[in-house]
């Protein structure tokens, strides 16, 4: 255990660096992209909403492994076929598109049901004084919808963290992958996957902690 | 009275929502400053009748003009039409994330009709008129059902609308705080607002309204003043509605 510790431990920590920074980098992009096709399911527009519902079924209906697999060697070739000899996508990359499809999907349920949850008179008050939708949106729904929306985020948050892991198989350098590494050259399995383990539960156990935090801040508020 | 402008002009309105049709037929003018109080039984297609005066629903048939204006038109920028009406809900639907100034001053400094310090200079005034000063930085949470609806009265009003909607605005509210509202309203009244309100407070329109719309089943089915209406009704139905009222 302390030998792996002594030759891998600051391997291992640039390891966790990676997924977080993979995990966070998909988020910004997976808020983005849910907010967008929230606003597309909620809106009063049979097109708009065809389209949130097949982006959000389309990506909940296929495995992120299968997705990571289309996007990094699926996709490429598709370009590269096209005529787009040299085009290439780096790990990092298709794990970004991948994971961001994928936690955009979840996040636009979301966000969906926090916009659903607040009181449509909210709105009607906003357009009665003749505010647009949109400013209505960004001013009186929106910020009322993020209250509800926190808790959800952060558990979001905490499976796309895991989720990272699935991206060891198109080869980004993220914590299972180094573990993967390891193990290969100590052999140690059982040491190797305990402290890859134990590194991510300290990280996810600390956000809970601190969403838990967050919430009850949020409830005084109310 | 016969030479005033007329404010709203509906003509055969009507209104179904799938295959419910809630107003069947209306026409109805209303001249500027007048105060007409809509009276009938639940169901009867007051509130919808007034959701879509601001358009906050869309009509099925007929048209409606505000100050000489087709609003019904698809053309018509409905935003612009809104400035110039105000409406109070029964639920107040005060914007629970922004304090009592928040509420008033967000319209006109969005919609860029003031800027930030005058529109702080309204609203102050506004409260004044409601008699809410001391509440101007308190949350809608805190505030008792009276002081929401006296707020969201200030709020409409500060867009300096040309006509007041009212939909049930009292309904909502434990007696003791109908009257608060009721003064409020009776001074913009005096003040010569056109107000149209949907109410069942029998006693405010017989001491503030001009003329009472009777309606029911989604029909006009009488109108005239208040004295005619409620101590002299012709129709069947107005005179087995208010003897259940009164």
């Amino acid at each position: 255990m302390l030998s792996i510790l002594k030759s891998y431990g600051v391997m291992l920590v640039l390891a966790m660096g990676k997924t977080i920074e993979l995990c966070l980098i998909s988020l910004v992009f997976a808020m983005v992209i849910g907010l967008i096709f929230a606003l597309c399911n909620v809106a009063k527009n049979r097109t708009l909403n065809v389209i949130g519902t097949v982006y959000v079924d389309a990506v909940r209906g296929v495995p992120l492994i299968v997705l990571a697999y289309f996007i990094y060697f699926g996709v490429p070739a598709g370009i590269q076929a096209a005529g787009a000899a040299d085009f290439r996508l780096s790990a990092l990359q298709a794990g970004v598109i991948a994971l961001s499809m994928n936690c955009g999907a979840y996040m636009a349920e979301i966000i969906r049901a926090g916009i659903e949850s607040v009181d449509r008179g909210q709105m009607e008050a906003a357009r009665s004084l003749g505010l647009t939708y949109g400013m209505g949106m960004r001013h009186v729904v929106l910020p009322q919808a993020i209250k509800t929306m926190i808790p959800s985020i952060i558990n979001q948050f905490i499976i796309t963290l895991k989720d990272t892991s699935i991206l060891s198989i198109i080869g980004f350098p993220e914590l299972t992958n180094v573990g993967k590494t390891i193990m290969g050259n100590t052999f140690k399995s059982l040491e190797t996957w305990a402290i890859v383990g134990v590194m991510y539960l300290i990280v996810i156990v600390s956000l809970s902690k601190a969403s838990k935090r967050v919430e009850r801040r949020l409830n005084v508020g109310r | 009275m016969a030479d005033k402008k007329i404010m709203v002009k509906v003509d055969h309105l009507k209104k179904h929502f799938g295959k419910l049709e809630v107003i069947k037929d209306l026409s109805v003018e209303i001249e500027e400053g007048e105060v007409v109080v809509l009276l009938g039984p639940s169901g009867s297609g007051k509130s919808t009748f007034l959701r879509c005066l601001n358009q906050l629903e869309t009509v099925s048939g007929g048209t409606i003009e505000i100050d000489g204006k087709v609003i019904t038109d698809r053309h018509v920028d409905i935003n612009k039409v809104r400035e110039n009406i105000g409406m109070v809900f029964q639920h107040f639907n005060l914007f629970n994330n922004k304090n009592v100034l928040q509420n008033i001053m967000l319209a006109p400094v969005e919609l860029k009709v003031m800027n930030k310090e005058e529109a702080r200079k309204r609203a102050d005034e506004l409260l004044e008129r409601v008699g809410l000063t001391d509440k101007a930085d308190v949350y809608p949470a805190q505030l008792s059902g009276g002081q929401k609806q006296r707020v969201a009265i200030a709020r409409a009003l500060a867009m300096n609308p040309d006509i007041m909607l009212f939909d049930e605005p009292t309904s909502a509210l434990d007696p003791e705080m109908v009257g608060e509202v009721l003064a409020v309203m009776k001074e913009l009244a005096a003040d010569g607002m056109t107000m149209v309100v949907v109410t069942h407070e029998i006693g405010f329109a017989r001491e503030v309204a001009d003329r009472i719309l009777f309606m029911d089943g989604g029909y006009l089915v009488e109108e005239g003043t208040p004295d005619e209406i409620l101590n002299h009704p012709k129709e069947a139905r107005t005179i087995d509605f208010l003897n259940k009222v009164l």
